[in-house]
């Protein structure tokens, strides 16, 4: 059966400006929504849906949603939360961090390589969890 | 919410749908690094979900704000909730007068993203002295 534009998730990472945590989160999203899982999944603008854009609104209420959050407030989760979304999983980049202690990201602006090997481990993490959600049709 | 010194709170829109986004978010951690003395960045989902220290400190100091597109996330949101920003900057509208045509790759900014967000964190950059001397 052909997949509808309606069974996309949708990842959303917080993009968190003042540590390298939330540039991961962004670069994991762009791994797994421009390269493992291009047709499968895409993503939106937290700040756009934040404010209330209808169109991002039905976006992620009429997809499921995965998020990606940098620090402990978990903006991209709660915000997901708060719009009425079909919330269908998360992932912090800390938990990827304590399971690759070998792999210390330092710069924020532009990703080094230790934190772009990170970013990549997580996007290899929700791809899985994209295929769950899919029934393994990914 | 009060600092001890005078900052200026740098909004960014840093949008994950466009490469104007990419570039509000580089442009705007250029300007955190070049100036840490003189300006703080505010996470905007943050600001936008209700976060208390935010929105009191872009009550309390002047903030400039920096959107990728036209749809103003950044300046709309801090209007909403905390008050007018000193100063406002939309990357759409600088590369267009800058005749930037070729903007691609959201993900990796190219040689010539990279130069329009180095251009955009100078604008940044001379709008933070401005608002600075305006406070004095």
């Amino acid at each position: 059966m052909e997949r509808t534009e309606q069974e996309k998730i949708i990842v959303i990472p917080c993009s968190g400006i003042g540590k390298a945590f939330g540039s991961i989160a962004r670069e994991a999203t762009y791994e797994l929504t421009e390269n493992l899982r291009s047709k499968t999944t895409g993503t939106v603008c937290l700040a756009l849906l934040v404010s209330g854009d209808e169109e991002s609104l039905n976006l992620v209420r009429e997809n499921k949603c995965i998020t990606v959050d940098g620090c402990p407030l978990q903006c991209a989760e709660k915000n997901v939360r708060l719009a009425g979304g079909n919330f269908a999983g998360s992932f912090r980049v800390v938990d990827a961090f304590k399971e690759n202690r070998h792999l210390k990201p330092k710069s924020v602006t532009f990703l080094d390589d230790d934190g772009q090997r990170l970013a990549k481990v997580l996007a290899e993490k929700m791809a899985s969890k994209v295929d769950e959600l899919l029934g393994g049709e990914s | 919410m009060q600092l001890s010194e005078k900052k200026v709170g740098i909004i960014s829109c840093r949008g994950e749908g466009c490469v104007e986004g990419t570039i509000s978010r580089v442009a705007t951690r250029l300007v955190l690094e070049k100036l840490p003395e003189k300006t703080v960045t505010i996470c905007l989902p943050l600001f936008l979900a209700g976060g208390k220290e935010e929105r009191a400190f872009a009550r309390d100091y002047p903030t400039i704000t920096v959107d990728g597109c036209e749809k103003l996330c950044a300046k709309i949101g801090t209007e909403r909730y905390s008050g007018k920003p000193a100063s406002s900057i939309v990357v759409t509208e600088l590369a267009r007068n800058w005749h930037c045509s070729k903007l691609n790759s959201r993900r990796k900014l190219d040689a010539d993203s990279v130069a329009v967000a180095e251009k955009v964190a100078e604008r940044i950059a001379e709008e933070v002295d401005e608002v600075l001397d305006r406070w004095r």
